[in-house]
């Protein structure tokens, strides 16, 4: 009940105190405040680009780029324009990072479980890895790895692996699969293996749940996605030649090399981020309540059954989110490919940068790769998140 | 069934050979198995492939002292740079005659850190105003003026130049973080949202980009009579870079804090500010120092990357030494090695430091 006497003054008083409404001023202020600091930064921008005569926009990207990318994945002349380099060098940075994961993630597995080993020797040299690699730098570690390759022998004195892989201080030489046509009928009898095993194991566990009998998906899995493109090459032989590299003159010839970079990178980025991943394992494995694995002994699991019905799912719980995490500082890390000079999305941004001089549109390039990325990762996390979350009873 | 009468106890007998002592230990850790053997010896092999022929290389077949790489034999490792070049690794090109400036800096950073961080030292009030006040004096120390002779930033380098941008971006970082975290977890939507896409925007793109903006972006945005020091502008970025990840840090910690804290704070009549302030972040930065440090140490190692943007630290001198006429293909993998240790020896000890702490911290709360 408002005293008859008050005034307008202090009723205007009495708003201060009401925390929705300042909440509400609190919040317009900030606006307000981000509005003003934009429009100063935009203000100045605008002058500046014009005090130095450059024009903005996107347009630039049609121009003919007129520098050479050794690393590329899809077709690239020195005359394909500067969108076309960032095409190329945003697959640059897809390769080395999936390269990257998939090297990490098997490393990060191994180390895990060597840490947890019983054996003294084998844990031992699993922590002196992981913090040897965790605590060192990255970068340097790129670096090391790139002065390591160049260091190899000269491409005369190449080392060489059983006469079809050399490795040289250019990188390594490797056989070139050539595939003729019948190796589409390989690819398509795959294809139909892997939907085959996809609907096989719907319906197994469909009829396990209803009549408890149990069918060997495992087996039939593999006969299905590898044992029918194998059989059919006692038909049609193996479709696939190899295309074995030879000393010529100066370098190789035939075969595919691999860049000094990318193998620098790739070794420093996989070791580093293995090193975070095996601990990302090693917590999640111990995250399991030892009493679900004394129960699973109890109701007498066999060994193999135990781990994968009973402790994985529980750690893959524990793990997934973190690993994912480790997935997208692996990628984030692959921009340091430009110390080196492997041609990532971040190191032909430079040269483009360079020679063109649009610096504001370049570094948004980046951004909008980036953060697609990080955020297609993140709603594929929230959707595993949301599957396998425990409903907790409160 | 025989019952032995009970005066009658066998003597003790020790245990046997093979369960204690070395022999014991061997048969537990390393020849408990079949498997366990293999993977031992596989080991074992891996070892002595790897460390006699490193051991020999760095030690004993090394060059320790010489003037250029000439000196060096090619068998071993050439350490013979480090006596000319340490000065460098450390300082960067600050004047010789400053050096004293640097080290007092880096001898106060002991008692600045340690009143942060432990409780109960004696002086502590007057302490905790020191390690309030370090900051400043340090960058007084480090650059000048006011009587000191002003030395220019971009005379800053080598490990210094590590030690000034981590500890700079991370201490700057912590209040931004602290805000932002509150702002992620505030009622008001307008404030929550900005402070969401503030964190999830910094922390999805490399610090690399954000480097580039330092470097190329800022003097775009500010008008043309300002001109930032670039060693600002890099500190600047590398400040909302960790604030982004400290942000989520300290979130952590505040949503660790049980609910009826807030509800005793405001039955008691406190309002937000004061409930954070006395409440709330007293106990969540508690345990969020652990966070925090990790979160350092991955900045601290991140700031190798100003050698990206022209600047030479540690590891850009390093990389100097191989261009250099008198060593230059004679320290191509010592001096990498050399920067290597120094970060390893640092990063290891606050790692352990925040493994031990997370111990206490989890003994604490049981």
């Amino acid at each position: 009940m408002a005293a008859p006497s008050s005034t307008r003054i202090e009723q205007l008083g009495y708003l201060w105190t009401d925390e929705r409404l300042r909440g509400i001023a609190f919040q317009v202020l900030a606006v307000a405040g981000l509005a003003l600091f934009f429009a100063f930064i935009i203000w100045n921008t605008a002058a500046n680009l014009k005090h130095a005569g450059l024009a903005s926009g996107y347009g630039f990207l049609l121009d003919p780029a007129s520098f050479d990318i050794n690393q590329r994945l899809i077709d690239y002349e020195s005359t394909s324009s500067y969108g076309r380099a960032f095409l190329v060098g945003g697959l640059n940075t897809v390769l080395v990072a999936s390269l990257g994961i998939a090297a990490a993630t098997f490393i990060g597995f191994v180390v895990g479980l060597m840490r947890l080993s019983n054996n003294f020797l084998v844990s031992r040299i699993a922590t002196v890895y992981v913090e040897l690699t965790r605590n060192v730098p990255l970068l340097l570690q790129i670096i090391f790895w790139w002065v390591v390759i160049l260091a190899l022998p000269r491409v005369r004195d190449s080392i060489s692996v059983a006469d079809v892989v050399f490795l040289n201080n250019r990188g390594i030489r490797m056989p070139q699969p050539i595939f003729e046509d019948a190796f589409q009928l390989i690819l398509a009898l795959f294809v139909a293996g892997c939907i085959g095993t996809f609907v096989l194991a719907r319906w197994a566990r469909k009829r396990h749940e209803l009549t408890g009998r149990t069918f060997p998906v495992g087996w039939s899995a593999i006969g299905l996605i590898f044992g029918l493109p194998a059989l059919s090459t006692l038909f049609v032989g193996l479709p696939v030649d190899l295309d074995i590299p030879l000393l010529g003159r100066f370098n190789f010839e035939g075969g595919f090399n691999v860049t000094p970079e990318l193998i620098a990178l790739w070794l420093a980025l996989s070791l580093y981020t293995g090193a975070f991943i095996s601990e990302v394992v090693r917590s999640g494995i111990l995250a399991v309540d030892k009493g679900q694995i004394e129960a699973a002994r109890a109701v007498g699991l066999p060994p193999g059954l135990r781990t994968r019905k009973i402790i994985l799912p529980q750690a893959l719980r524990v793990i997934i989110p973190p690993l994912t995490n480790q997935y997208l500082n692996l990628t984030k890390n692959s921009s340091l490919a430009v110390v080196i000079g492997y041609q990532d999305i971040v190191s032909i941004g430079e040269t483009v940068l360079n020679q063109s001089g649009q610096a504001l549109e370049v570094i948004s390039i980046y951004m909008a790769f980036y953060l697609t990325l990080s955020l297609l990762t993140s709603l594929m996390m929230n959707y595993y998140n949301k599957r396998t979350a425990l409903v907790r009873e409160r | 069934m025989f019952f032995r009468d009970q005066g009658e106890m066998l003597p003790e007998r020790p245990a046997p050979i093979t369960e204690v002592g070395i022999v014991g230990w061997l048969r537990i850790n390393l020849f408990s198995s079949y498997g366990n053997t293999a993977l031992t010896l596989v080991s074992a092999a891996l070892l002595a492939l790897i460390v006699p022929p490193f051991v020999a290389w760095g030690l004993i077949d090394a060059q320790f002292s010489g003037d250029t790489g000439a000196v060096c034999s090619g068998v071993g490792a050439c350490w013979a740079w480090l006596d000319q070049r340490l000065g460098q690794f450390f300082y960067g090109f600050y004047p010789a005659d400053a050096h004293w400036r640097v080290n007092v800096t880096a001898l106060l950073l002991v008692p600045a850190l340690l009143y942060v961080l432990v409780d109960n030292l004696p002086g502590a009030k007057f302490g905790r105003w020191f390690s309030y006040v370090y900051p400043l004096l340090a960058a007084y120390l480090l650059v000048g003026g006011f009587g000191l002779e002003v030395i220019s930033t971009d005379k800053f380098g080598g490990f210094m130049l590590n030690m000034v941008v981590g500890l700079t971006g991370i201490v700057l970082s912590l209040p931004v973080g602290i805000l932002l975290a509150l702002g992620r977890q505030s009622r008001l939507p307008v404030i929550r949202l900005l402070s969401i896409t503030f964190i999830e925007a910094v922390r999805g793109v490399p610090l690399i980009t954000l480097l580039f903006v330092a470097i190329v972006l800022l003097q775009l945005f500010l008008p043309p009579e300002v001109s930032l020091d670039q060693l600002l502008r890099v500190i600047i970025m590398v400040t909302l870079f960790a604030s982004a990840y400290m942000a989520e840090v300290v979130r952590g910690g505040l949503q660790a804090i049980p609910k009826g804290q807030i509800e005793g704070a405001q039955a008691v009549g406190l309002g937000y500010w004061q409930t954070m302030r006395l409440i709330v972040l007293p106990q969540a930065l508690r345990i969020s120092i652990p966070g925090i440090v990790n979160t350092f140490i991955g900045l601290f190692k991140d700031t190798t990357l100003v050698i990206i943007i022209g600047l030479f630290d540690l590891l850009g001198h390093a990389r100097l030494l191989q261009t250099n006429p008198d060593w230059i293909g004679d320290v191509d993998h010592e001096a990498y090695l050399f920067s290597a240790a120094v970060f390893f020896v640092i990063c290891f000890l606050m790692s352990r430091y925040s493994v031990s702490l997370e111990k206490q911290l989890s003994q604490d709360r049981h």
